[in-house]
C-alpha cells in the first residue's frame, strides 16, 4: 500500500497523460475573475463521422469525471456510466461520437483547486476562484469548438450533469439537436443546499483541510471527505432500496459487538465508499463543485423566469426522473417539463418507477436505458433527415 | 400504409383536423394517431399518455409525449397553446369529466372528444332485455373492472354542451366504417345507431 504521498503523486503523474486542450481564450467567470490558458480534460468514444451529426456530449455529475466508459486509466475501474455508454449500449458508442470533459473545479485534469497558482507557485486551495455551473459549461463549449463540431446530434447528463445541460441549453441554445437532462433540477432546493453544505462542513472540520491549504503539504483531509461522501452515498439510495439492500443485517458478524465497529452491513457500505473515495477524489474540489451546484438557479438568470430561459429552443427535450428519487424529485423534474411546455420547446417526459433512487441513472435499469437508446436513435434519424434538408 | 391499418375513429378526428396545425393528443396511447397526423398532414404533434409501456413507444417513434394524468396534469399547457386537443374515447373515465373538458377548451382553440355511445341500440338492448350491464365492442369491460366512470350517449354530451354553453361545431357518428353527420334533426335516430359519437367543439 503505497502512501497518500505517493498515491498522489502517482495518480497526478497518470492525469498527465490524459488527454486535455489548453483553452486560451479568456473565461470570464460568474464571479468575476477571468481565467485563460487553462486545461480542460476531455474523453472521447466512438468516432466521428464525416457529416459530423453523430456526436453526443454527456456531462458529469459531482463526483464523476470524463471516463464515462471502458476502464479509468488513473482509477483503473469501469467508468462511470458504463451501464449506459459502449459497444452496443442504449448510447451506442459503435455508432456515436460520445464526448465528456472533466468540470473546471475538478481533480481529473481540468484546472481545479489542487492545480499550481502561478501566482506564488503553490496549490490554489482556496485562491482558486468559486466557479459556476455556467462557468463549466462555458469551458466545454469551447472544447466543442476545438473538436471542430457545430451542432451535438444530442447532449445529456444526470443530476448535475442534467443541470449543465440546461444551462447549456439556455446559453446555447442552438449547439444541440437534442437533450436529456435526467434526474437534475433547474434551481438547487434547500434540502441539496443543506446536504452539500453537510459535505463541506465534514471536510472543513478535519484539522487536515487547514483552511484548505493541505495540498502543498502532500496530505488530504480524508476523514472530513469520507465523511462527505457517505452523505451523499446516503442520499442516492431510497429507504426502501436501503432497507432492501442492507436491511438490518450484520458485518460478517453473528451478532452485536457492543462496540462502534461497523457492526451494520450499511455502516461497512458507507465506511468502504467512503474511504475508497478519498483516493480518488480532492476534498477542495467537492467543496467547489458542491458550490456551483448550491448556486445553480436558471431562473435567477432570466428576468421572465425559467420559460424565459428556455424561449427560442429549437432543441428536442426529453426528461427523465425516477420515482424513488428524494435528492432531484420528480416533481422538480416535472417543473423543467412544463417551463419547456410554457416556451412552446418540443418536450417528452418519462418518469421510471424504480425503487433505486437517484442512483437509478447510473444502473442497470432497463426501462430507463430502453427509453434512452429509443430516443437518442430516433433523434438520430431526425438529424440525419434535417440535415440533408 | 400505416393509414391503412388506422381505425375509422382515427380517421375521422385526422379529416377533423386541419394540415400544418398544431395539435395534442391527450390519452395519445401508442402515439398511432400522432404519427399519422405528422406524417400525412404535417401537424406538430405533443401526446399526453399516463402508460409507461405507451410512452416509450412514443418516444421510439420519435414523438414528443409527456408521461402524466390527464385528471391532475393538464394545468401544464398554457392557455390556447394549441390549435387544437383531441380527447380519445377517455372522457368518460374521469373523476370530473367536466373539469378536463373545461381544461381541454382552455389549452386548445377547438376540441375534439370522441366517446362510446351508451345509447347505441345494443347497448340499450343488453340492458332492457337481458338485465344486464352491457358488454360490447366498444366497451369490452364488465361492470366491476370498467375503467368508465360516466358513460354517457350522443345525446348527454349534446345536451351537455349546449347547458355549459359549449360551442358545437360537428358531430360525427361512426358505425363500423360508416360515418354520418348527426345533427339536432337525426340526433335521435343516430343516437341509437352509432357506436361512437365525435365532437369538434370550442
Amino acid at each position: 500500500m503505497p502512501s497518500l504521498a505517493g498515491l498522489f503523486f502517482w495518480m497526478n503523474r497518470k492525469i498527465e497523460n490524459i488527454n486535455k486542450i489548453i483553452i486560451t481564450k479568456p473565461l470570464k467567470l460568474d464571479c468575476g475573475k477571468t481565467i485563460e490558458n487553462f486545461p480542460l480534460a476531455y474523453e472521447t468514444y466512438g468516432k466521428l463521422n464525416e457529416n459530423k451529426d453523430n456526436a453526443i456530449l454527456v456531462f458529469h455529475a459531482l463526483t464523476g469525471d470524463q471516463f464515462v466508459t471502458g476502464m479509468n486509466p488513473v482509477t483503473n475501474k469501469e467508468g462511470w456510466w458504463v451501464t449506459a455508454v459502449g459497444p452496443g449500449k442504449a448510447i451506442d458508442t459503435d455508432k456515436y461520437f460520445v464526448i465528456c470533459a472533466n468540470v473546471i473545479g475538478g481533480c481529473m485534469g481540468s484546472l481545479g483547486p489542487k492545480d499550481i497558482n502561478p501566482e506564488n507557485n503553490q496549490p490554489y486551495g482556496l485562491d482558486f476562484p468559486v466557479i459556476t455551473i455556467k462557468d463549466m459549461v462555458k469551458a466545454q463549449e469551447s472544447l466543442l469548438e476545438h473538436l471542430g463540431i457545430k451542432k451535438l446530434l444530442c447532449a445529456t447528463g444526470g443530476s448535475m450533469g442534467g443541470m449543465q445541460l440546461l444551462q447549456f441549453c439556455a446559453t446555447f441554445p442552438d449547439k444541440a439537436f437534442s437533450a436529456i437532462p435526467i434526474a437534475c433540477s433547474s434551481s438547487h432546493s434547500a434540502q441539496n443546499i443543506a446536504l452539500n453544505e453537510l459535505a463541506r462542513q465534514a471536510i472543513m472540520a478535519d484539522p487536515v483541510w487547514d483552511n484548505g491549504k493541505y495540498a502543498s503539504k502532500n496530505v488530504q483531509p480524508k476523514n472530513g471527505l469520507a465523511v462527505a461522501r457517505m452523505v451523499g452515498h446516503i442520499s442516492y439510495l431510497s429507504e426502501k432500496g436501503m432497507q432492501e439492500k442492507f436491511g438490518r443485517k450484520l458485518q460478517e458478524k453473528a451478532d452485536y459487538e457492543f462496540s462502534f465497529n461497523a457492526d451494520f452491513q450499511v455502516e461497512s457500505y458507507l465506511r468502504h465508499q467512503g474511504y475508497a473515495f478519498v483516493e480518488r477524489f480532492d476534498a477542495n474540489s467537492i467543496l467547489y463543485i458542491t458550490r456551483a451546484m448550491d448556486y445553480f438557479d436558471l431562473s435567477k438568470q432570466y428576468k421572465g423566469g425559467l420559460v424565459e430561459a428556455f424561449k427560442n429552443q429549437n432543441t428536442k427535450f426529453l426528461v427523465i426522473s425516477f420515482s424513488s428519487d428524494w435528492l432531484y424529485t420528480t416533481k422538480e423534474n416535472k417543473d423543467i417539463v412544463i417551463a419547456l411546455n410554457a416556451s412552446g420547446a418540443d418536450v417528452s417526459y418519462s418518469e421510471i418507477v424504480t425503487d433505486k433512487g437517484h442512483d437509478s441513472f447510473l444502473l442497470n435499469e432497463l426501462e430507463f436505458l430502453k427509453t434512452l437508446k429509443g430516443f437518442i436513435d430516433s433523434m438520430y434519424e431526425k438529424f440525419k433527415n434535417e440535415k440533408r434538408i | 400504409m400505416k393509414s391503412l391499418k388506422m381505425k375509422k375513429e382515427f380517421k375521422v378526428i385526422a379529416e377533423l383536423l386541419p394540415n400544418n396545425t398544431r395539435v395534442l393528443d391527450v390519452g395519445c396511447g401508442d402515439g398511432s394517431l400522432m404519427n399519422f397526423l405528422k406524417e400525412e398532414k404535417n401537424i406538430e404533434v405533443r401526446g399526453l399518455e399516463l402508460n409507461q409501456e405507451n410512452v416509450q413507444q412514443c418516444i421510439h417513434k420519435g414523438l414528443p409525449v409527456i408521461q402524466g394524468n390527464a385528471e391532475t396534469e393538464l394545468h401544464q399547457f398554457p392557455d390556447q397553446s394549441f390549435d387544437y386537443v383531441v380527447l380519445s374515447q377517455t372522457l368518460q373515465a374521469f373523476y370530473n369529466p367536466e373539469e378536463v373538458l373545461k381544461n381541454l377548451l382552455r389549452i386548445g382553440k377547438a376540441v375534439v372528444v370522441s366517446i362510446p355511445n351508451f345509447g347505441y341500440w345494443k347497448v340499450r338492448m343488453k340492458l332492457l332485455f337481458f338485465g344486464e350491464m352491457p358488454v360490447t365492442k366498444t366497451l369490452p369491460n364488465t361492470w366491476y373492472n370498467t375503467p368508465n366512470l360516466h358513460m354517457c350517449t350522443i345525446k348527454d354530451l349534446f345536451k351537455f354542451c349546449y347547458e355549459k354553453n359549449i360551442n358545437i361545431k360537428q358531430v360525427v357518428g361512426v358505425n363500423e366504417d360508416k360515418t354520418s353527420l348527426i345533427k339536432k334533426s337525426n340526433l335521435e335516430i343516430k343516437n341509437l345507431f352509432s357506436k361512437l359519437g365525435i365532437f369538434l367543439i370550442g
